[in-house]
This record gives structure tokens, sequence and C-alpha cells, in this order.
């Protein structure tokens, strides 16, 4: 079976976050006020071929961990979608 | 007999040490550093990423540029090239094994020094000459320095933030691995960390470029001060190995 997985990376709390401050302090020009903690990272996301969601979540676990994020400065999430039978890759549109 | 010597003179070997610039797809300062050793007296060459054996090199050296497009982090996918595991090889064996820009950032990916290097605290990208001090001379890109001896060495990076936890700053500290540190801190580097070394002092990270200060035509000579220590541990273990031999 094919799922789906959304790999989200995020600076780890107490790592200083440039863009999420630029970011921050650019809103308040805009007209946007009361919005705070703002902070930048990745959503990472691929089809993996395994025989249940569970094998799947090991997989992707393992990717986010030794690939998609560095525990020195960040923490990854994992979410492992029902499986997709037309699920190929890519960006596919609904 | 090759012409380099370190700061106090020492003239290691009578055997002109082998170096292995390592070239990742996107590395640019590759040339650079391959002229500034052979200024110095090493006989340096490139080694494509792809190449698993550094055999017959007495030193490694992973340049700065873009390895890999910096995709994802810088160093994130470099680490996985081939010739990594040849380089964590040599420098597990004591080789001398450098880290200039990206490579220090490639070497903390791989795990071969500890910490990591984020986005400079202004989001600016730096190109600027930096003041540096030398705070340790336990290292093999600093052994014969003097420990307070100023050095400026041009900074060239977006991601040159170093930092680690607690525990790993206080280690560092405990066993003198800070080897180079700013004079005023440019990009947000804990403890103004320049350069930093492993337990064993053999492998040597740093976000400056000493090869882009080795003639004062260039502005600085003074990175030829850091090269030529690296050349002469490389020089003394080629030296050891041919006698050995």
């Amino acid at each position: 079976m094919t799922f789906e997985v959304l790999v989200e990376v995020r600076l780890l709390a107490g790592i200083a976050d440039p863009q999420g401050a630029t970011i921050e302090r650019s809103l308040p020009a805009l007209g946007f006020a009361g919005v705070s903690a703002v902070r930048v990272g990745k959503a990472i996301r691929f089809c993996v071929d395994a025989p249940d969601a569970a094998a799947a979540e090991t997989l992707a676990g393992e990717v986010a961990r030794r690939l998609l994020s560095n525990p020195v400065i960040e923490e990854a999430t994992v979410t492992v979608c029902q499986p997709s039978p037309t699920a190929t890759g890519g960006t596919q549109q609904p | 007999m090759p012409a380099f010597a370190d700061s106090n003179g020492r003239h290691a070997a009578a055997v002109t040490p082998r170096i292995a610039v390592i070239v990742f797809p996107g590395s640019n300062c590759e040339h650079d550093v391959a002229a500034a050793l052979g200024g110095l007296g090493g006989a340096a060459e490139l080694v494509w990423h792809r190449e698993r054996s550094l055999a017959g090199f007495d030193a490694v050296v992973l340049p700065g540029g873009f390895a890999h497009g910096d995709y994802l982090r810088p160093g994130a996918i470099a680490r996985f090239s081939p010739v990594m595991a040849a380089v964590a090889a040599v420098a597990a064996e004591g080789a001398p094994v450098l880290g200039i820009c990206n490579g220090f950032q490639v070497l903390t990916e791989a795990g071969l020094l500890p910490g990591a290097l984020q986005k400079n605290r202004g989001l600016t990208f730096l190109c600027t000459d930096a003041e540096l001090r030398v705070t340790s001379d336990r290292s093999v890109l600093t052994a014969g320095v003097a420990v307070g001896r100023a050095l400026t060495i041009p900074i060239n990076h977006f991601e040159g933030n170093y930092t680690c936890d607690a525990s790993t700053l206080a280690q560092l500290r405990d066993e003198d691995r800070i080897v180079l540190r700013y004079a005023e801190n440019p990009n947000g580097s804990v403890d103004d960390i320049a350069g930093i070394c492993n337990e064993a002092g053999n492998v040597v990270g740093l976000m400056p470029h000493p090869e882009r200060a080795c003639d004062p035509l260039l502005g600085s000579g003074d990175g030829a001060v850091l090269l030529a220590s690296f050349l002469a541990t490389a020089g003394a273990r080629a030296a050891s190995a041919d006698s050995a031999a």
C-alpha cells in the first residue's frame, strides 16, 4: 500500500528563529495586530510503500530523524495519512 | 624539501604531505584552498565526493561552497556522499581533517564535530573581514600558534551561527576545544565561537576562510599561519608513515 506522509520540521524551543522574528516584526506594518510566537519550519511530503500504516510510520520516522531534521536544533513530527490508491508522489491536485 | 613551517619555525617533515581536498557538487573554494596549501608546500589534490578511498593521503580538507546546493540544510545531504565514510575513517585514525565554512557545516552534520550552524542572527549574508583570536593551541589548525594571537581572516556565510546545547558547550570549554573566537561576534555564535575541534584535536571546523588570507596582496596573510600549522601536522604524519614503510 502507498501512504502519504507529512513531516513537519520545527526549530526546537529555545533555538532562535530570526526568520520567524522578522516575519513577526513585519506584521504590524501591514496592519495585522495580535500575531505572536511566529516560528518558521519546513513541511515535507512524500509517499511510502509499506504493508501497513505502522510500518510506513516507522520508515518515515527514520527518514525524518536521519535526514530531514537535525536533532541538535530541530524536531520533527510525522503524520501518516490513510493509504491512497492513486498516490504517485509529487504535487497531485485533487 | 617542503617550504612550509609553522609560526614557531617548526619544519615538521622532509616529506611533502598529500592533502585530499574533497569536491562536492556545489563546492566552490576547492581551487583556492588547494592553491593556498600548494603555496605553503603541501601537495593538494582534488578528490570527487563519490570516491570511496582516501588511501595515500595524509590529511583532508572539506572546502567552502554549497555542497549539494545546501538543500534541506547545509551539509545535510553531503554527509551521505560516498567519500564521507572514508573521511570518518581517516579522522578516527588521527589524520588531520579540516572543514572550512560549508566544510564545517558538513562535519557537524556528519557528527564528526558537535553542534550545528544556524542562520546568522541578523539574517544577513556576511562577507567581510573578521577579527579572530586563537583561543586554543590543541588542534591541528592552531598547534604552534600562540594562544591570544589576533588574526584577520574573511568570513563569507549565511549559516555561521554556531549553536550547541549547554552541556556540549561546557565540554568544549573544559576540554579546551574552542580554537578560534570572534573578537566582535558577527553572527550570533554561542560564546563567540568561530572554530572548534574534536576531542583528539585532529578534526577542526571553522567558518572563516584561511585560504583567502594567505597573501598580504589579498588583504591579509594571517590564514597562512593556520594552514601552515595544519600542513606541519600532516607533514609529520607523512614522515612517520614514510619511515614506517
